[in-house]
């Protein structure tokens, strides 16, 4: 085997990937080949660094060297200046928008520097497609120690003591639950990794299982060893073929080391993993529908109890944990509950990923230590808001999360604090909104999802939110009274209090946290028939003013509907009841005479 | 059984861990409305799907509310079923079902007899919120010949998807599509004649709206009869006098034979028959296939396949024939007695009175949807023309005498007509699970050993169990039976068949719980065993009633045979009393 001197990291994320990154790697091997570099230079296709604003990211190793942005055509010279004569490439480096500075290594940028990376451990380190580089890791070992030296209830105490929660969203103790599945009676029993993430912009459990599947398996196979169970299931949407080809592929692997299948270790445990396909519907992400849809029947939630633990699928014990929630585990073994708990808060431990999304600098994908502020994450990890704007709101935990503004920046990210301040840990989307956001927009925006994914079991959240919805949209069509406030509230909280499952539940979660925390957005566009953030098309009213227009008639040969009449040298006028709103006259007007009221 | 003790509304219960906070409430006297949910206790299906969420209450120290129906008792729980927060939920849970209902109470063939009016009008709503802007679900309208699906009325309940898969087994209907466009429906959002619906009508039976309702043949009937040149016949079957009279208010298992026959009369039919008549002549045939099938079997013929299986219920025939058929030469080829009776009607029957075929109309009334279809298929047409035109439930049977002003209790009591109008006890009993099988055995004993049956009342065969079996000795020959009653009871049985396991000579299965007495075109039951109970035991006690009890005793059965078909099973009998039976499967597979 050659021995590498110089390793170049690919970032080979769906995100990356989309930017042509495989392409670039091909170049970057084809350009190492040319220059007689094969046994010098090594090109590493890894999962995703995270910092997904300023993709596709090579990373050169052993010097650290962070090239953002980088092209297929940018290969050649990487090669010729960086490998060949050790001359960085200045112009793919990063440089600070604050200081104007280039940054060569990434523990020096804002993005990093406060990130505590545990579940993301190994993404954008290793090649995902090679168990060895996760051995190297100490991949492996926490099955190992588990397994010849521990026993299920010395295991589970451990995880019980780091603090660990479930990072799908509730925050159940994870302990607790691997405890419970354990003392369910029954021969057989399940371990079901939940990989079904389906809120709108979440990327997290894709790249944990992109970027470092390994240690999912592992943390499956050791919960199988704590519950009794020899079957693990792996419930992935199948809308990610990358993260499944990585799955399987490293499952494969795993087996040929011995790492599952009989006897593992040499112990007398065995464990197996398979797939099962989600054909993306996002409740099947609540465990009681995950399991029925794994069962071949409807994803639809019922009622809890009974809880999975006692009787999930085909009625047997299920131990059901998010990809995130395994990811943390084998390193917790291996560091030991005290160091995993002396990160985080009080009650929230350890650290949590979220995906950075909106109109913030730095999109991607981040985990932080429990206990960091909002401030932190969007202004200096985030890097502040785009293009200079004001900051408004931050939509945290999706569609079942809620809104929250300035006076919450200071709010400490952990499970009870997020919940106290009206929104919800979620499974980790993360939406920054600035001055040009209209909230009811938002709050109508996400209900939408929750209308179109809705089971259809029960009343409240089948009808309920569509009537919810309907309201939004009377509203921004400048047709809302002013009961609807009223209605909106009593009808979200009934919605809230009698839905069947979670997803109903919190379905309302936006809307009633945008009426808590910008109630004038909504009386405003009620009341004045306005969209204060000029978003909501129905409420704006284009015209002429007169002191600017000179009656050059090109603002009414670009209107497509004929809504703009004036002759000749004189002031035109817009019918606003043929306007169709679609901008063509201010776009076309030089005199700036075209307004929006 | 562990104990737990509770608080409901202020009050102290104990109940057996595992009861639910609903039943619970019931125990003290709160009565907690529900929607969705059924109890079915003694057919043991419970159906608490908690997805009406009109059944929540208040637990104290629950974040939420909890549906009372699926929510077990805890030890301590404090329960408040009508506090404000609960009404407010409900009541606007309620609205939220009736903002995508359609207005249509005045027309809707469930008018006064739905659970979501009952409920709207309990909790006193007058204006649905947001009307204007309401957007309603809409699905397509489905006729098929038995059953019609208007799902805009659908609540998403989800009784008739428990009752198709659970019970039946049948699994034509489920839910698809998601959030507010779902819908029950069949595979692919298949029509239902294209599913494998057996129109057993049970799903009709337990739908608390007018969503899932019966084809009304009311109508074509009154035309019908107001037609002078049509001469309009009925025939009656032996369920629906047992309950016929608890739509009238009377208790159920009263008997109303002869005020039934009465209102018929008034109700303009020219003959009035009874269908008890060729259920004798049904057991002639299909006594004789069995004894023939029997004595072949005991000879070595290797051709021969038993258990013979009853073919009268048309619930049943669907079944086997989408679900079954490796196993279509199983079954006796003796048609239904609806049909034996059209048959007979048309031909034998309208030479007497010299009327044309297309002049007579022959009208069934039945507690049964899926006659409705028997009566469209093929096979049953002559030229186009069917045997029996169409077929009219017991609810339509009640609507009808209702519309007409008959005073239905002071009716006097009539008897049929002759000669299709005579029946023994054997033909009664028809109605209920294993009357068809004890009538059978009545006649096939004296045929085979040639002796006098002294004891007719056959007590192995009846009762409520789904899978009843019993060993008549015939003889000498043990002569073994199964009886099944529900198809997901019959599937076992076929199963056995299947896989070699089963040793019943003859086996009797009737597609609805109870038999016909339980028929998806009867008074609704609501899954109360003791209404069938008593509408059984209103058939055995005309049985007893009756002076003759074997079909082969009943002399217009004789008499038909002397003068028109012959003997049982000759070429005549086998044109027009028996049937074949067709591969449906394509339907599951294809599609």
């Amino acid at each position: 085997m050659a021995d590498y001197k110089i390793h170049l990291l690919v970032c080979g994320g769906t995100g990356c990937k989309s930017s042509e990154s495989q392409i670039l790697a091909e170049h970057l091997r084809n350009e190492i080949g040319n220059q007689g570099l094969k046994d010098y230079a090594q090109v590493v296709g890894t999962g995703c660094f995270g910092f997904c604003e300023k993709g596709p990211i090579v990373k050169i190793i052993p010097d650290n060297t962070f090239y953002t942005q980088v092209k297929p055509e940018d290969a050649k010279e990487i090669v010729e200046e960086h490998i060949v004569k050790g001359r960085k490439v200045s112009r793919l480096l990063y440089k600070d928008p604050k200081t104007e500075k280039i940054i060569t290594d990434s523990k020096g940028m804002e993005f990093y520097k406060k990130q505590v990376r545990i579940a993301l451990r190994n993404c954008g380190v290793i090649d995902p497609e090679n168990i060895e580089e996760y051995i190297a890791r100490d991949g492996y070992s926490a099955l190992g120690k588990v397994l010849t030296s521990m026993t299920p209830e010395e295991t589970i105490e451990i995880i019980k003591k780091s603090g660990l929660r479930g990072r799908g969203g509730a925050g159940f103790p994870t302990g607790l639950k691997w405890e419970i599945t354990r003392q369910s009676p029954g021969k057989e029993k399940y371990v079901v990794c939940n990989a079904d993430e389906g809120d709108p912009g979440a990327f997290m459990d894709r790249s944990i299982l992109e970027g470092d599947p390994h240690s999912v398996i592992e943390a499956m196979a050791i919960n199988g060893f704590c519950t009794g169970a020899s079957n693990g299931l792996v419930y992935i949407r199948a809308e990610y073929p990358l993260a499944i080809d990585r799955l399987k592929n490293a499952i494969d692997q795993a087996r040929h080391y011995g790492l599952l299948g009989e006897k593992i270790f040499g112990t007398d445990f065995c464990f197996d993993i398979t797939l099962r396909y989600g054909a993306g519907a996002f409740v099947c992400g609540e465990e009681t529908a995950l399991i029925h849809s794994m069962e071949g029947g409807r994803g639809e939630p019922t009622m809890k109890p009974p809880f999975p633990s006692v009787k999930g699928y085909l009625g047997k014990p299920t131990n059901v944990n998010n990809v995130e929630t395994f990811a943390s585990v084998p390193v917790i073994i291996n560091k030991g509950f005290e160091w995993y708990s002396s990160i985080g808060t009080e009650k929230s431990k350890g650290t949590k990923v979220f995906a950075l999304a909106g109109k913030v600098n730095n999109v991607g994908l981040i985990e932080v230590p429990m206990g960091i502020t909002l401030r932190e994450v969007i202004f200096e990890i985030g890097g502040g808001i785009k293009n200079g704007k004001k900051f408004k709101g931050v939509q945290i935990g999706g569609p079942s999360g809620g809104c929250l503004t300035h006076k919450h920046l200071d709010v400490p990210i952990d499970y009870e604090s997020l919940v106290a301040a009206g929104a919800m840990m979620g499974s980790g989307g993360m939406i920054i909104m600035d001055e040009d956001d209209c909230m009811v927009d938002v709050a109508k925006y996400f209900l939408d999802f929750t209308v179109d994914e809705s089971c259809g079991k029960c009343t409240p959240c089948r009808v309920g939110n569509k009537r919810m919805h309907e309201l939004l949209v009377n509203i921004t069509k400048g047709n809302g009274t002013k009961d609807d406030i009223d209605r909106l509230m009593n009808l979200g909280n009934v919605i809230r209090d009698t839905s069947l499952c979670m997803l109903g539940q919190s379905a309302p979660n936006p809307v009633l946290s945008i009426i808590d925390n910008f109630r004038e957005e909504y009386e405003a566009h009620i009341a004045e028939k306005k969209c204060p953030s000029g978003v909501c098309k129905a409420l704006m009213i284009y015209e002429i003013v007169p002191e600017n227009c000179v009656g050059c008639t090109a603002c009414a040969r670009a209107c497509p509907v004929g809504a703009i009449t004036g002759e000749r040298k004189e002031i035109h006028r817009i019918d606003p009841s043929l306007c169709i709103k679609c901008g063509a006259c201010m776009d076309r007007c030089k005199f700036n005479a075209v307004i929006v009221n | 059984m562990e104990m737990v003790k509770l608080t409901i509304d202020n009050k102290q219960v104990e109940v057996p861990r595992g009861t639910t906070i609903y039943k619970a409430a019931k125990l003290v006297g709160v009565e907690i409305p529900v929607l969705c949910y059924m109890d079915l206790k003694d057919l043991n299906i419970e159906h608490k799907p908690g997805g009406c969420r009109v059944c929540v209450v208040e637990v104290e120290g629950r974040r939420n509310l909890a549906p009372s129906c699926s929510t077990e008792v805890t030890e301590g729980m404090v329960v408040k079923t009508h506090s404000i927060r609960v009404l407010n939920a409900r009541r606007t849970v309620l609205e939220l079902l009736l903002s995508d209902h359609p207005k249509e109470c005045l027309t809707c063939a469930k008018s006064g007899n739905c659970d979501l009016q009952n409920m709207a009008i309990k909790m006193g709503i007058r204006e649905i919120h947001n009307e204007d802007i309401a957007e309603m679900s809409t699905y397509r309208m489905d006729t098929s010949p038995a059953i019609i699906r208007d799902l805009n009325k659908c609540i998403m309940c989800r009784r008739c998807e428990t009752m198709c898969n659970d019970f039946q087994t049948v699994g034509a209907l489920s839910a698809i599509n998601r959030g507010f466009m779902s819908v029950v429906a069949p595979a692919f959002e298949m029509d239902l004649e294209d599913s494998v619906c057996t129109y057993c009508g049970q799903c009709v039976a337990v739908c608390p709206t007018g969503a899932l309702t019966e084809v009304d043949h009311t109508r074509q009937l009154i035309r019908d009869l107001a037609n002078p040149s049509k001469t309009v016949i009925v025939q009656t079957a032996p369920a629906v006098r047992a309950a016929l009279g608890e739509m009238f208010d009377l208790p159920a298992g009263t008997l109303v034979t002869g005020k039934m026959v009465a209102a018929l009369r008034r109700l303009g039919f020219k003959y009035v028959f009874d269908t008890d008549f060729s259920a004798d002549l049904t057991i002639m045939e299909e006594g004789t296939e069995l004894l023939d099938r029997l004595s072949r079997h005991l000879s070595g013929d290797k051709n021969v396949k038993l258990p013979i299986l009853t073919s009268c219920c048309p619930g049943w025939v669907n079944f086997f024939e989408s679900q079954f058929i490796d196993m279509l030469e199983i079954p006796s080829t003796a048609r239904s007695p609806q049909q034996m009776f059209g048959s007979i009607a048309k031909t034998y029957f309208a030479d007497k009175i010299s009327v044309k075929r297309k002049d007579l109309v022959v009208v069934s009334i039945m507690p049964c949807l899926a006659k409705k279809y028997e009566c469209t298929r093929d096979e049953f047409k002559v030229d186009g023309n069917p045997d029996v035109d169409y077929s009219v439930s017991t609810r339509e049977l009640a609507h009808l005498i209702k519309q007409a002003n008959i005073e239905f209790h002071s009716l006097p009591e009539e008897e049929f007509d002759n000669p299709l109008g005579e029946s023994t006890g054997a033909g009664v009993i028809f109605g209920a699970t294993g009357g068809v099988i004890e009538a059978a055995v009545r006649t096939a004993y004296e045929l085979f050993t040639k002796k006098k049956l002294e004891k007719v009342d056959f007590m192995e065969l009846r009762g409520m169990d789904g899978i009843r079996e019993a060993t008549i000795d015939f003889n000498g020959l043990p002569v073994k039976i199964g009886i099944a009653h529900g198809l997901g009871n019959a599937r076992k049985l076929l199963e056995d068949i299947r896989s070699g396991k089963s040793s019943y000579h003859a086996i009797e299965i009737m597609a609805c719980p109870g038999g016909c007495i339980g028929g998806g075109g009867q008074p609704l039951h609501h899954g109360n065993i003791e209404i069938l109970k008593q509408r059984t035991a209103a058939i055995y006690r005309e049985d007893a009633s009756k002076p003759i009890r074997k079909s082969h005793e009943n002399p217009y059965i004789v008499k038909l045979y002397e003068e028109f078909l012959g003997k049982p099973m000759s070429e005549k009998s086998h044109k027009l009393l028996h049937t074949h039976y067709v591969d449906k499967s394509k339907k599951i597979i294809y599609i």
